[in-house]
């Protein structure tokens, strides 16, 4: 017992030093997926069907292949696609030969899947007649969506954006398996050198609820800014 | 006086079902016009027609004598021409609505000035000094940094008639602005629309008030079954009615 305190007390700083990986691999991939999700929310709500099937089948795919599948056929895909051509001498090549950046590829497009369906939802949801008033006075489609459609959605789904925020955080230990040296990662090189299992996962698991915990408490702050409207009288 | 707009033979089907079977009409500067009538006897429609929330299949709609162009389509409907000038024209026809439909990520302030500053393109500062006048006008400044679920209904309606004032409209269209109002909250409403008749604004109001019709509008127009049954002031048709229905109607409606 005294040993494994040991080992805990060892590993923690090893680990501590991950946890901008994690975190800066969940906020890119949660900015640049959330952002794509706009776009592909809106083609799925087209009535062109050159932009309503890309976008459906898009959202089918990232939600129905597992995100493992999708990083490593990203990593490996594209990894073997670069080296020796132009690529190769150019100056995204540092990047390019960094997991990191496939792994923040990979979990924005799928980010941009899910939360792409949320929104679709969530658009489908606003008032009727919210958008039948700004019609009537004159908004521009585009004004509508901008100044109506999109922030009563995005007020409408935020809640779920959160829980889709907390299981990116953690879905990023994925990137573990293409040699992104985040928490997760780190806690197995440390099983691999101490021989110990469990202290290592035990410790990487507080520091992810800890995580978890500072991310749900932010997003409430967020939700309360954004839903003030729904709050008992002022 | 001028002619601030006019309906002719308008006509609108919903499938196989035709609604308004041919329906003119005409404004004057300040002329309170109430149109009145059973459920189902289009009312609704005639005047979500004039501002092209629904597309008539056929007829004309003057706006300050400008024709709204429309291009008949193959099927029987038709669409506007120029969707730019359905917008320009909307802005001059602001309408009040029987759910009052504020913007409810919106606060009453907000909901006033959006439309001012972003259709009419309107400064800001002028856009809130405007609004506040008229949130006083209609008796709820104190309320202009609430958002409209804080507000009751009447007060939530008086901020879209506020709303709509702030467009400074050639016409205000009503479609039931009390229908939707517990009925202790049905007068704060009416008054504030009564001052605004007084003011000489014209006015489109469909309503079931009759008490508010008969002593507000310059003229009633009682439709049945998509048609226009009998129009004229409303001490003739409500007094005397001519037609058997609007009897009916009368009677079944006790005011």
């Amino acid at each position: 017992m005294d040993d494994s305190l040991a080992l805990f007390i060892e590993i923690v700083p090893t680990l501590l030093a991950a946890v901008p990986v994690t975190l800066v691999l969940t906020f890119l991939s949660a900015v640049i997926g959330n952002t794509l999700a706009l776009p592909v929310a809106v083609g799925s709500l087209s009535p062109h069907i050159y932009l309503r099937y890309p976008s459906l089948f898009y959202i089918f795919v990232m939600r129905g292949t597992p995100l493992l599948a999708q990083t490593y056929l990203i990593y490996y895909g594209l990894g073997e696609l670069f080296p020796g051509t132009w690529v190769q001498q150019s100056f995204l090549w540092p990047y390019l030969r960094d997991g990191f950046w496939y792994a923040i590829f990979a979990f924005s497009l799928n980010t941009a899947g899910y939360t792409g369906e949320i929104l679709r939802g969530a658009i489908l949801a606003v008032p009727k007649g919210e958008i039948e008033a700004a019609r009537a006075y004159g908004f521009s489609r585009f004004l509508i969506f901008w100044r109506v459609t999109l922030p009563r959605a995005i007020q409408i789904c935020l809640p779920t954006m959160t829980g889709e925020t907390i299981l990116l955080l953690k879905a990023t230990s994925l990137a573990s398996l293409i040699t992104v040296w985040e928490v997760m990662g780190t806690a197995r090189q440390i099983q691999k050198v101490t021989f110990r299992v469990y202290e290592p996962l035990i410790a990487a698991g507080i520091l992810y609820i800890l995580m978890v915990f500072i991310l749900t408490r932010l997003m409430m702050v967020v939700e309360q800014s954004i839903n003030r409207h729904r709050l008992a009288s002022v | 006086m001028d002619t601030t707009l006019k309906v002719e033979d308008l006509h609108k089907k919903f499938g196989a079902v035709e609604v308004l079977k041919g329906v003119s009409l005409e404004a004057r500067t300040g002329d309170v016009i109430a149109m009145i009538g059973s459920s189902g006897s289009g009312k609704s429609t005639l005047l979500r027609c004039i501002n092209l929330l629904e597309t008539p299949n056929s007829g004309r709609v003057y706006v300050n004598g400008e024709l709204i162009r429309m291009k008949p389509l193959q099927d029987g409907t038709a669409k506007p021409e120029d969707i730019k000038q359905v917008e320009r024209i909307r802005s001059k026809l602001a309408m009040v609505f029987q759910s009052f439909n504020l913007w409810t990520h919106r606060t009453i302030l907000e909901n006033v000035i959006e439309a001012p500053i972003h259709v009419l393109g309107l400064p800001r500062k002028e856009a809130i000094e405007r609004a506040e006048i008229l949130l006083a006008k209609v008796g709820i400044a104190e309320k202009r940094n609430f958002y409209p679920n804080h507000l009751s209904g009447g007060q939530q309606q008086r901020a879209a008639i506020a709303r709509a004032l702030a467009m400074e409209p050639s016409v205000l269209l009503f479609d039931e602005p009390t229908s939707a109002l517990d009925p202790e909250l049905i007068g704060e409403v009416l008054q504030v629309m009564r001052k605004l008749a007084e003011e000489g604004r014209t006015m489109l109001v469909v309503t079931h008030e009759i008490g508010f019709a008969r002593d507000v509008a310059s003229e009633i127009v009682f439709l049945h079954k998509g048609q226009i049954e009998e129009k004229g002031p409303p001490r003739e048709v409500i007094g005397s009615p001519k037609s058997e229905r609007l009897r009916q109607f009368l009677s079944a409606t006790r005011h």
